[in-house]
């Protein structure tokens, strides 16, 4: 018998298929472009840290696929009725930790100390409380510098350690980078979640079996038992992996290859809307303007150049061209699943180059003025791709813009420093509520307000309102005041929004799990088909 | 001898200072890695005080002089995307790189030298004139290409080798990993280490080609060959060994090429090695990642001098001459 090379190979590529096939029955192996920061689950405020801590560890609460806030380690929490500055949560019991320590409310106070320490990056989001304590083993209690309604949206990413297991490892405090040691809970941990911890490798390899012990056993899937996650970097080399059948769940294909990969026959890519919206800034505040050829004047000050600008961007285009159809152009920065948000604020409602050279011209701009915009060419889907389409459009009505597109390392440290006159930036609202939108976008520039608000821009009808929200208790009234401020915010045209990403999870046709909007696939819900 | 070394340590010395410092003055322009430690929930106030806790409030000579009395005491600080101390992950990629560039350096000499002997010989032959001219493309294609079109020929279409990663590793012992003791660690190597070497092999092959052609007209070889001595003996013994000299330098100074600029091969691949930590380090802005990364890439770099400029001086009797 002989045998030709093209049966050798298609024998050889029906073994691997085979054996791969079969294997992931069980296991799961699991690619994204990044790793991981840590396994401490209080450093990092960073995206994949949590999304492994999610395997590992719990959550009082978290936001399922859906959006919706979902019993984690407490089985119920409220505000009380007599102190509405008071949280109880009710906690589950018959929880163990991975090494065998029962869960009790001590540990949901320590993990919270823990996360308010100096060197927490997730203090910021829990600051607001003032003191917290046990009730009883299974009841813990919170009080927040005043009324907190939203306290719970905050902590669906705050995961709960054992104090036993700190203590004894002397984990207690979050790493000090000043420190020369390592914290032994950077590559260790012991959590209450799914899967434990077997073995990782930063960079290279993080491996975890399913823990049989898990209180969720008989509520999820938990069809894998164990999960193998590698990050790749480059994009071509992620595809390639997933098509040569090394991995099998591809949390980040690349926009180019996802017709690629889905006539490829065995992979199906599942999309859902992204929290993350896209939009450009532009410096109105300032008196003029640093990088425009306008003297004495800002032209960005005047809301019929705003206007102008609003109505040139042609925000379909960019999703066809730019994005291959994987985004939905938007009117808003807020995607559709947070609090506040309006179909009609968030429609785009076309160009009309006319009308905007008309107000160019009223605005004193008929010659147009030029400046430079600012983009990442690194943290965004196609940022500097969406930026130089932008340029392209803008210059039809005269502004004839600059474009300088650079690392996020670089972009973002100027930004801080509020020496960009125009610039790109991307949103996502972990609280699903407007306010922090509001919080972080628009609300005058202060210490304690609009951190992230570079614009500028500041009006004080606007902060009035969006300063009742954190302690307004009455929903309906609340929800009243978050229109009303989007309106003025709509009206003013302060920000230029351009879209709502489009998240992309690309996995074996026979695995089924939904996309989480927040880009936090968890395994637990993973099951095959 | 002994005060050439002297002199030559001293010098090394310096380079290695030299080096550290332009690192230095050129991090500031890399970015600040605050917005990548902390969350988009921190403060101003808690982007300060982070930055004053890393000290990156202060002038760069001053910070730069900190580095230094920490690494001269072999503390290069910790991390600040991996939160651990930076010779510790240094330590652990070493491993993976070295591996990679040494089968990429074996396999570029053997086969280099091999082609280019072969050509020298049959300089008009068929073959050779195929290999000269694919050799173009070994000198031309960029590494990442060269890597994706050998990822989508050999693991996509054929899936007979990995795409990425280094397969099974075995611990040799603390500070040693080796992925040559497993199927899947050697098959793992095959590709990368193709990429990695295709522009060595070539520039040796042409090396040694251009070198031979030259030595097989000299004087000596026609003696050789009027004293009848066979055809094998002429080529390898006589000529080849006089072709390596130039050869050895090249290939020494370009191992310390392989080594630091493996960077992009690691990329396309996902190998777990130290090129691979230092884009990552890059992009996160990781100061003392970056700074350490770049002393140790500088020691590779004096290292691999000092070695060839000793064996100059042991090999080459005419240097000795002079010196007395």
């Amino acid at each position: 018998m002989t045998i030709t090379p093209r049966a050798l190979t298609t024998g050889l590529a029906t073994a691997v298929f085979a054996l791969s096939a079969a294997a992931s029955a069980e296991t799961l192996r699991w690619a994204n472009v990044g790793d991981s920061l840590t396994l401490d689950p209080h450093a990092q405020n960073h995206g994949q840290t949590h999304t492994i801590a999610h395997q590992i560890y719990n959550t009082l609460i978290y936001s399922n696929a859906a959006g919706a806030q979902t019993a984690g380690l407490a089985t119920d929490w409220y505000i009380l009725d007599d102190e509405p500055d008071v949280w109880e949560f009710t906690l589950r019991e018959g929880v163990t930790f991975h090494e065998g320590q029962a869960f009790t409310a001590d540990d949901v106070v320590f993990s919270f100390e823990r996360a308010l320490h100096a060197n927490s990056d997730m203090r910021p989001l829990i600051n607001t409380i003032t003191e917290i304590w046990a009730e009883d083993d299974y009841t813990v209690r919170m009080r927040t510098d005043g009324p907190n309604p939203l306290l719970a949206n905050n902590l669906t990413n705050l995961f709960i350690m054992s104090r036993e297991w700190a203590e004894a490892n002397d984990a207690t405090v979050v790493q000090d980078f000043s420190a020369g040691e390592e914290n032994y809970a950077v590559r260790n941990a012991n959590g209450t979640g799914p899967f434990r911890l077997v073995s990782r490798e930063a960079d290279v390899r993080t491996e975890m079996e399913r823990f049989d012990g898990f209180w969720g056993m008989d509520q999820y899937p938990m069809e894998v038992s164990r999960i193998v996650f590698t990050p790749i970097q480059s994009g071509s080399t992620r595809a390639a992996a997933l098509l040569s059948g090394e991995i099998d769940f591809l949390q980040d294909p690349p926009v180019q290859d996802v017709n690629r990969l889905e006539n490829s026959g065995d992979i199906v890519v599942r999309n859902a809307p992204q929290n993350r919206s896209i939009f450009f800034g532009m410096d109105q505040g300032r008196d003029e303007l640093r990088t425009s050829d306008v003297e004495g004047e800002n032209p960005f000050a005047d809301r019929r150049v705003r206007e102008a600008m609003n109505l040139a961007v042609d925000r379909n285009a960019i999703q066809r061209i730019v994005m291959r159809g994987q985004s939905a152009p938007a009117g808003m920065i807020a995607p559709s699943f947070v609090n506040g948000y309006e179909e009609e604020l968030d429609r785009v409602t076309g160009t009309n180059t006319a009308r905007a050279r008309e107000l160019m011209a009223e605005a004193g701009y008929a010659d147009g003025f030029s400046v430079t915009m600012t983009c990442t060419n690194d943290r965004y889907i196609e940022d500097e791709g969406i930026c130089q389409a932008v340029t392209g459009m803008l210059g039809q009505i005269g502004v004839n813009v600059r474009l300088n597109a650079r690392p996020n390392s670089i972009h973002f440290a100027e930004l801080q420093n509020g020496e960009l006159d125009f610039y790109l930036l991307g949103w996502g609202v972990p609280t699903l509520d407007s306010h922090y939108v509001f919080d972080f976008l628009l609300e005058t520039k202060t210490d304690d307000s609009g951190a992230w608000n570079f614009t500028g821009w500041s009006n004080e009808e606007f902060d009035a309102l969006s300063r009742q929200l954190p302690t307004e208790t009455d929903l309906e009234r609340r929800n009243a005041l978050i229109a009303e401020a989007w309106r003025i915010v709509q009206d003013e045209i302060v920000y230029l929004p351009i879209h709502h990403q489009v998240l992309n999870w690309a996995m074996r046709s026979n695995i089924e799990m939904d996309v989480h909007p927040e880009d936090q696939p968890m395994i637990k819900y993973l099951s095959f088909n | 001898m002994l005060a050439m070394l002297i002199r030559r340590l001293l010098q090394s010395f310096v380079v290695m200072l030299v080096v550290a410092f332009i690192a230095f003055s050129l991090f500031q322009f890399v970015g600040d890695p605050i917005n990548n430690m902390v969350g988009q929930e921190a403060s101003a106030q808690d982007r300060a005080e982070l930055r004053e806790r890393l000290g990156l409030n202060d002038p760069i000579p001053i910070q730069f002089t900190r580095f230094v009395g920490n690494a001269i005491q072999g503390n290069f600080g910790m991390s600040y995307r991996m939160a651990r101390p930076v010779s510790d992950v240094i330590a652990e990629r070493l491993p993976a790189t070295l591996e990679l560039a040494m089968i990429s350096a074996f396999f570029a000499l053997s086969i280099g030298i091999g082609l280019g002997v072969y050509t020298a010989l049959k300089r008009s032959g068929v073959l050779s004139n195929f290999i000269m001219t694919v050799s173009l493309i070994g000198v031309s294609l960029p590494t990442f290409l060269i890597g994706i079109l050998l990822i989508y020929l050999f693991a996509v279409e054929l899936r007979w080798l990995p795409s990425f990663g280094r397969g099974q590793v075995v611990r040799v012992n603390d500070w040693w990993t080796t992925g040559l003791l497993t199927p899947s660690g050697r098959a793992s190597l095959i590709l990368p280490a193709i990429t990695l070497g295709l522009f060595q092999l070539t520039l040796i092959m042409r090396l040694v080609r251009a070198e031979m052609l030259e030595v097989l007209r000299t004087d000596y070889i026609k003696f050789a060959r009027a004293r009848g001595l066979a055809q094998r003996s002429i080529h390898f013994r006589h000529a080849l060994k006089n072709t390596l000299l130039p050869v050895i330098t090249i290939t020494g100074l370009q191992l310390g090429t392989i080594i630091a600029f493996a960077i992009i091969t690691e990329t396309v691949f996902q190998w777990p090695g130290v090129g691979l930590l230092f884009i990552n380090a890059i992009r996160f802005v990781d100061i003392p990642m970056m700074s350490a990364y770049l002393v140790l890439i500088a020691l590779v770099f004096v290292v691999i001098n000092l070695i060839v400029d000793v064996l100059y001086f042991v090999v080459d009797p005419r240097l000795r001459a002079t010196k007395h």
